[in-house]
C-alpha cells in the first residue's frame, strides 16, 4: 500500500479487510484471470457435462421432460449400430482422410508456385483465397444448383464434349465424393495460406547451400524444405482435420437432414445432428457425440505427439 | 417493425459498450494517480463490469405490447405480412414478425421450446408433423376456451377434419390456417398436341406419361417429391387409392400388404420409367416443382395449396399450360390426403398469451381466412369455401379438383404417430428403392419390420 490511512486504533474488522487485501494483491494474476476462466469453464464445461449426462438416460421427445438413468445403454445401442453408425464413421473417415490428403497435396503445391515472386502475384493470391471467404452454405447451394443433374452447369459442361451427364449428388456412389471434391475447393486456400506463411519464414542459406551443393529441384524440396517445413505442416494438417472431421454445413447444405435418402453424406455429425433435431432422441445423440468427441480427442492427441517428438 | 427493433437493440448495446468503455479508462485514470490504492476495489469493478455487459444484453418484452410471432415461409405468410400493420394499428400491439423455411422452422422451435423459451408468442406448426410431440411437451398452450369466447370469431364454421388434428386429449392446441389435397398439375398444351385425355385412372395416367414424354424429347412423363421423407404426403394419396394405408385398423404396421407393396411399386416406378433422367433422390417440392414449371414434366402431383408457384407467370414458364385435375383413381377409387397443413399455436410458456390470442382471432378471422383464400391459399373455413367469392380466382378445374378431393378425402398424409419425421424416414424406404429401379417389394417388408418395431416404443 503506498497510501496509508491513520487511523487511532486498528480494529479486527480493518485488520480482516487488510489481510484479505494483502493476500488479493499476491494472488492478483489469478483473481483478474478468475471471471474469463469461470467465464471459459461454464461455457465448455458445463455443456460438455450435460452432455455427458444425456447420454447416459434415455431422454427422448424433450429435455425437460422426465427421463430414466440408463448408464452405458445408449453406448452399447450405439456401438451395435451397424445400419446408421458404423457406416457413418466409415464417410467420416472417408471424408477426412480423402480431403486432407488432397487439400496438403494440392496446397503443397501452389503455396510453391506462390512462393517465389512473379508478376501479378497479388492478383493470384486474392483469387485463390476468394473460395476460403465464402460462407459454407452458400458454398453449398451453389454446387448444389451447378450439380443439378438436369438444370446444372457442370452437365451441360460435360454435353459440350460429349460425355454423357453425371448424377453428381444425387448418386449413391458419386455423393459423398462430389461433396469432398466442394470441401477441398473450399478449404485447400486455407491450407496454402498456412504452408506459405511457413516457406517464407524458412531460411535461405540452406537452399543455398544444396543448390551449391549440387542437388536438383526435387532433392531441394524434399531433403532440405520439407523436412524444415515439418511443423508447419503438421500444424496445417492438424487444423484441416479437425475441421474436416466435423464438417456440416455444406453436407447440410446439399444433400438435407440424414444426408440424402439414402443416407449417402451421412458423417457423425450429420447423424447426431438427425438423432436431435429429427427423431428427438437426446440421449441416443448426446452418446454418439461423446464417441466422436472421444474419436477427435484420441486423433488431436497423436497428432500433437507426434508434433512434439518434432519439435 | 423486426427491423427497427434490431436496430435499437443495436444501439443499446453499443451504448452499454460505450458506458463499460468510460469505466474502464475512468479506472485507468485512478489507478494511474493512486497506484495500487486498494485491489479490493479493482477486484469489485473486475467483478462487476462482466455483470453490466451481461445485464445490458437481451431485452425483455414479456406482457407488453409486443408480440413475438413465428411464421413459416408460405403464400399464407405473404398475406399476412402485408395486413400486420392493420392490425397494429386496431390493436395497439406492436408485432415481430420472424420468418424461416419449413426445416430451419423446426429446428428452432425444437430448440427454442426445448429450452422452455418465452421468446415466441405465436406460432405457426404443422399439426400433423409435430402437433402430437409438442402437445405431449406441453410446448402448446390450451385454447379451449378461447375458442368458445368469441361467437362472431365462430370455431363451430372451421371444418371438422382440421379441428380434429388441433386438438390434443380433448383440448384444442392449434387453430388451422391453411389445408392442403393432393391434385394432379399437367401441361394442358402437351396432352393436347399429343391427343391424349386427362387420366381418370393411375393406368390412364402411366400410359399417358408414358406417350407424351415420347412425343416431346427432353420433357419428363411425370415428376413428384423423390426424397424419402419429402415423398411420403404426396406417395400417401397413391397408398390410399390402392387400398392401403401405413398403419391398419388394429394400430399395426401396413405396409407389406399387396395394396401397399403396388402403391409403392407404382410411385416409385412412374418416376424411374418416366420421370426426369438422372432422378435425384432429395427433391421435395420446391426441386419437383422447378422442374415441372420449367417445363421439364408432362404430369406432377402434388398439394393444391402450392399451386400459384405453377401459374405465376414470375415463377413458372407455363404458367398459362397449367392444367389441374383430381388425383387419378387407383384400384380403390380415388382417394387424395385432404388436411390441415398448418396452424397457429400460442407458446404455452408465453407470458402474453391474451395478446397472441388476439392475434390468432384476427389472422383466423373470417375476412381474413377468405382474403388469403383469394390470394390462393386453400383455407380452413366452410362458410369461405361456400362464399362464391371463395373460389373465384381459383382456376375453374382446380377449384373441381379440390371439391372432390375435399369429399373423398383421407384425413391424413403420413402415419400419425408422435416421432413423425422418423415414421416418415422408414415408410419413406421403398419408395426411393422403387425410384432407384431395386426391389420395392423387399424393401416394403424389411420396412414393415421396422416400423412395427418403432410403432411399439413410439410413446
Amino acid at each position: 500500500m503506498s497510501v496509508s490511512v491513520k487511523t487511532p486504533v486498528d480494529t479486527p474488522k480493518v485488520t480482516a479487510a487488510r489481510s484479505f487485501s494483502d493476500w488479493a494483491n499476491k494472488h492478483r494474476k489469478w483473481l483478474f484471470a478468475a471471471p474469463a476462466m469461470i467465464f471459459v469453464g461454464v461455457l465448455i464445461i458445463f455443456p460438455l457435462g450435460w452432455t455427458l449426462y444425456l447420454s447416459l438416460t434415455d431422454s427422448h421427445g424433450s429435455v425437460r421432460a422426465s427421463s430414466d438413468f440408463i448408464g452405458l445403454g445408449n453406448y452399447t445401442t450405439v456401438l451395435s449400430d451397424f445400419d446408421r453408425f458404423w457406416p457413418a464413421v466409415g464417410r467420416t473417415v472417408y471424408f477426412t482422410a480423402t480431403a486432407l490428403v488432397v487439400e496438403m497435396v494440392l496446397g503443397m503445391m501452389i503455396a510453391l508456385l506462390l512462393w517465389r515472386p512473379f508478376r501479378g502475384e497479388k492478383w493470384v493470391r486474392v483469387a485463390i483465397l476468394l473460395p476460403l471467404v465464402a460462407t459454407p452454405v452458400a458454398v453449398g447451394m451453389m454446387w448444389r444448383l451447378i450439380f443439378d443433374p438436369n438444370m446444372g452447369f457442370a452437365n451441360q459442361m460435360l454435353s459440350w464434349v460429349g460425355i454423357p451427364p453425371q448424377p453428381w449428388l444425387s448418386g449413391q456412389a458419386t455423393a459423398l465424393p462430389t461433396t469432398i471434391f466442394m470441401d477441398i475447393w473450399q478449404w485447400t486456400p486455407m491450407v496454402v495460406l498456412i504452408l506459405l506463411a511457413g516457406l517464407t519464414s524458412l531460411p535461405e542459406e540452406t537452399d543455398e547451400a544444396a543448390r551449391v551443393d549440387g542437388a536438383n529441384a526435387w532433392q531441394r524440396f524434399f531433403l532440405v524444405t520439407l523436412p524444415l517445413l515439418k511443423a508447419t505442416v503438421i500444424v496445417a494438417v492438424l487444423l484441416r482435420s479437425i475441421d474436416a472431421l466435423k464438417t456440416f454445413d455444406i453436407l447440410y447444405a446439399t444433400k438435407g437432414k440424414g444426408g440424402g435418402s439414402f443416407h449417402e453424406v451421412e458423417t457423425l455429425n450429420v447423424y447426431a445432428y438427425g438423432l436431435s433435431f429429427d427423431y428427438n432422441e437426446y440421449g441416443m445423440s448426446s452418446a454418439v457425440l461423446i464417441i466422436f468427441f472421444l474419436i477427435i480427442i484420441g486423433f488431436m492427441w497423436i497428432l500433437t505427439r507426434r508434433r512434439k517428438g518434432q519439435n | 417493425m423486426f427491423y427497427e427493433t434490431s436496430i435499437t437493440n443495436t444501439a443499446y448495446v453499443f451504448e452499454c459498450q460505450r458506458t463499460v468503455w468510460n469505466f474502464g479508462s475512468g479506472l485507468i485514470e485512478r489507478e494511474v494517480v493512486m497506484k495500487r490504492r486498494s485491489v479490493l476495489q479493482l477486484l469489485a469493478v473486475a467483478v462487476v463490469v462482466p455483470f453490466g455487459v451481461a445485464a445490458c444484453g437481451g431485452t425483455d418484452s414479456k406482457a407488453t405490447g409486443t408480440l413475438r410471432v413465428t411464421l413459416a415461409n408460405h403464400v399464407w405468410t405473404e398475406g399476412i405480412k402485408a395486413a400486420i400493420p392493420e392490425f397494429e394499428k386496431d390493436s395497439g400491439l406492436k408485432v415481430e414478425l420472424t420468418q424461416l423455411g419449413e426445416d430451419q422452422l423446426s429446428d428452432q422451435y425444437n430448440v427454442k421450446l426445448n429450452a422452455g423459451t418465452n421468446e415466441i408468442d405465436v406460432m405457426m406448426y404443422r399439426p400433423l408433423q409435430e402437433g402430437k410431440l409438442f402437445a405431449k411437451n406441453k410446448y402448446l398452450a390450451d385454447l379451449s376456451s378461447n375458442v368458445k369466447s368469441d361467437a362472431a370469431w365462430d370455431w363451430a364454421d372451421f371444418q371438422k377434419g382440421p379441428v380434429s388434428s388441433t386438438t390434443f386429449e380433448n383440448k384444442v392446441v392449434g387453430v388451422p390456417i391453411i389445408t392442403e389435397r393432393e391434385v394432379l398439375y399437367y401441361r394442358k398444351d402437351l396432352l393436347e398436341a399429343a391427343g391424349v385425355a386427362v387420366p381418370k385412372t393411375m393406368e390412364e395416367l402411366e400410359a399417358a406419361a408414358k406417350k407424351v414424354s415420347a412425343a416431346n424429347k427432353g420433357v419428363a412423363g411425370f415428376v413428384a417429391r423423390t426424397n424419402k421423407s419429402a415423398a411420403v404426403t404426396q406417395f400417401s394419396s397413391f397408398l390410399y387409392s390402392f387400398g392401403g394405408d401405413f398403419i391398419d385398423g388394429s394400430g399395426k404396421a401396413s405396409l407389406d400388404t399387396p395394396e401397399a407393396k403396388a402403391a409403392y411399386a407404382f410411385y416409385g416406378g412412374l418416376l424411374h420409367n418416366h420421370g426426369p433422367a438422372n432422378v435425384s433422390t432429395d427433391m421435395s417440392w420446391p426441386e419437383a416443382m422447378a422442374i415441372f414449371t420449367q417445363g421439364n414434366a408432362v404430369f406432377y402431383t402434388e398439394a393444391d395449396s402450392l399451386y400459384k408457384n405453377a401459374t405465376d407467370t414470375a415463377k413458372s414458364k407455363v404458367a398459362d399450360k397449367v392444367g389441374f385435375a383430381a388425383l387419378p383413381a387407383g384400384p380403390a377409387g380415388s382417394k387424395p390426403y385432404n388436411v390441415p397443413s398448418w396452424a397457429l399455436g400460442i407458446n404455452d410458456a408465453s407470458g402474453n398469451k391474451d395478446n397472441a390470442w388476439k392475434f390468432i382471432q384476427w389472422a383466423t378471422s373470417k375476412a381474413r381466412t377468405l382474403a388469403a383464400q383469394k390470394a390462393g391459399v386453400p383455407g380452413p373455413r366452410s362458410s369461405v369455401w361456400a362464399d362464391p367469392a371463395g373460389t373465384s380466382t381459383y382456376p375453374k378445374d382446380l377449384g373441381e379438383a379440390i371439391a372432390f378431393s375435399a369429399e373423398h378425402g383421407i384425413g391424413h398424409d403420413r402415419p400419425l404417430v408422435i416421432a413423425v419425421a422418423k415414421a416418415r424416414e422408414i415408410v419413406g424406404e421403398p419408395i426411393v428403392t422403387a425410384i432407384t429401379g431395386g426391389d420395392s417389394a423387399g424393401a416394403a417388408a424389411t420396412a414393415n419390420t421396422a416400423f412395427q418395431k418403432f410403432l411399439d416404443t413410439d410413446k
